[in-house]
């Protein structure tokens, strides 16, 4: 049953976001089959849908025991498969994968960060190693061979060969207030973590990224040089209501379709920004106070602008993490956060206490749109109706980290 | 000199437990096995010349802390994976 949450700030219903043509985007959603790229603790694994997206095949475990962060499929090409892989043992790589999973092959030069000079660390400038790549992501369509990884320690690379080899980005990687605005005690409990970049359509310079202990950064001269936009984002953990950076985005999410309209789900709420506006709105703050707006991911539908789903957890008192009383839901907005319902069919009634970490929730391109998201208790869920019934497709799987959705022919 | 090599790095051994080594240094050692077994090292040993944190080097017995320690011909050469995880 959908239930309607109208918070405080409901009338005040933003103009709806406009596309690149000024014109809401026409229905263009891609028909075939999903393939599910589910990243574990314990290794990956794909699941692949029929055409209707009803009946699903598992593939897997690849890298039985790897830890998987992320994995993902090159949308410019439908064949290259990226891996952001460690173990509990052996340093951080990439396998690249060119049908599907079947074959695998390791980077050459995985993502490093430089040799640091001679007295470096006597500068309070530690000498800095890749724990783990947490994402990866193509470059934009006009590179079509070139992507970017980002790690912890929070560091930026980019591959200009399909991710064969990686160089760092000297512009977020040296910047000089690369140690200001990245404090390496902070972040997660997996250590502080570049988590996010994402790039405009409409201009390949101009690019977003997201730390676990700085906030959203702009470039607008392709990673050259960086600046805060962190303006009315609340860090309850720091003094002062919104300090210019310092503050955890756990999620930030471009429109594809209206990138001047961003959206972020942080530690302290949920957030709109409509460029060239450089002062946020916790649209959070209208999700019934029962339920906060606290969580890890953000998903947009890629051809409205105004509707965004989250997966809401308890933020209170110890920070659970879990799902507010046991009783896990999607929050869904259509009008840009103005108001949100909730969607919670299919899903467990009650003594379920899921957590959906930063990479763990997506949507296909279909019509209608489906979503995906899976749990650190190893569920996996999708909807083919937009959040309006949930059904799960696997079970005891290893802790996921990361879910993604990509359309094959 | 014998490299006893751990089950967690096989695949870049084609299997292999033991295999022959060459240098006078861990560092030559780390570097002629990569170029024999591409990758390997870089799980090992991170972008600071450090052993990575789960990661031991036993030569001749006696664990190695820095890729500066000293090999000679006869020497053996022991990778282990540190205990770890959960």
């Amino acid at each position: 049953m959908k239930r309607k949450a109208a918070g405080r700030n409901a009338k005040k219903a933003p103009p709806r976001a406009a596309s690149r043509s000024g014109a809401r985007p026409k229905n263009r959603a891609a028909r075939g089959r999903i393939v599910l790229m589910v990243g574990t603790r314990k290794g990956a694994w794909l699941f692949h849908s029929d055409a209707e997206r009803r009946r699903w095949t598992i593939d897997g475990p690849h890298f039985l025991g790897h830890i998987v962060n992320h994995l993902t499929l090159d949308p410019r090409d439908g064949s290259t498969m990226l891996m952001a892989s460690k173990t509990g043992h052996l340093g951080p790589t990439i396998f690249r994968s060119a049908d599907m999973g079947r074959t695998w092959t390791e980077a050459s030069r995985p993502p490093a960060f430089p040799k640091a000079a001679e007295g470096q660390s006597a500068e309070g400038k530690r000498a800095l190693a890749v724990d783990y790549t947490f994402s990866l992501a193509p470059a934009h369509p006009r590179e079509p061979r070139a992507w970017y990884a980002t790690t912890s320690p929070p560091g930026l690379f980019r591959s200009e060969d399909a991710g064969v080899t990686w160089e760092q980005v000297a512009g977020w990687n040296e910047h000089p207030n690369y140690w200001k605005w990245n404090n390496p005690d902070a972040g997660t409990p997996d250590g502080a973590i570049l988590q996010w970049m994402t790039i405009d359509p409409r201009d390949p310079t101009h690019m977003y990224i997201v730390t676990s202990s700085g906030g959203v950064f702009e470039s607008n001269d392709k990673a050259e040089s960086w600046r805060p936009l962190n303006k009315n984002v609340e860090a309850n953990f720091m003094p002062g209501p919104s300090p210019e950076f310092g503050q955890d985005t756990h999620c930030l999410q471009m429109h594809p379709a209206a990138p001047d309209r961003l959206y972020q789900q942080s530690h302290c709420g949920i957030y709109r920004l409509d460029r060239p506006d450089d002062e946020w709105v916790r649209i959070g703050r209208n999700m019934p106070p029962e339920i906060g707006d606290i969580g890890f991911p953000i998903v947009l539908h890629p051809r409205d602008p105004d509707s965004a789903w989250v997966f809401p957890m308890d933020g209170t008192t110890v920070w659970p993490r879990t799902s507010p009383g046991g009783r896990p839901a999607v929050y869904r907005t259509r009008d840009a956060g103005a108001s949100w319902e909730r969607q919670d069919r299919g899903l467990p009634r009650e003594q379920a206490w899921m957590t959906v970490k930063r990479q763990g929730f997506t949507a296909d391109g279909r019509d209608p749109l489906g979503l995906y998201f899976g749990t650190t208790c190893g569920e996996l869920w999708t909807s083919g109706d937009e959040g309006r019934r949930w059904r799960q497709i696997a079970t005891h799987l290893p802790e996921i980290y990361s879910v993604e959705a990509a359309t094959v022919a | 000199m014998r490299v006893l090599i751990p089950s967690q790095l096989r695949s870049y051994t084609h299997g292999a437990a033991e295999i022959a080594g060459a240098g006078t240094t861990l560092e030559e050692l780390t570097r002629n096995l990569d170029a024999e077994f591409p990758g390997i090292r870089f799980r090992i040993i991170d972008e600071q010349d450090r052993i990575r944190r789960h990661i031991r080097i036993f030569v001749n017995g006696e664990q190695a802390n820095t890729l500066a320690a000293a090999l000679a011909p006869g020497d053996e050469v022991q990778i282990v994976g540190a205990l770890t995880g959960g």
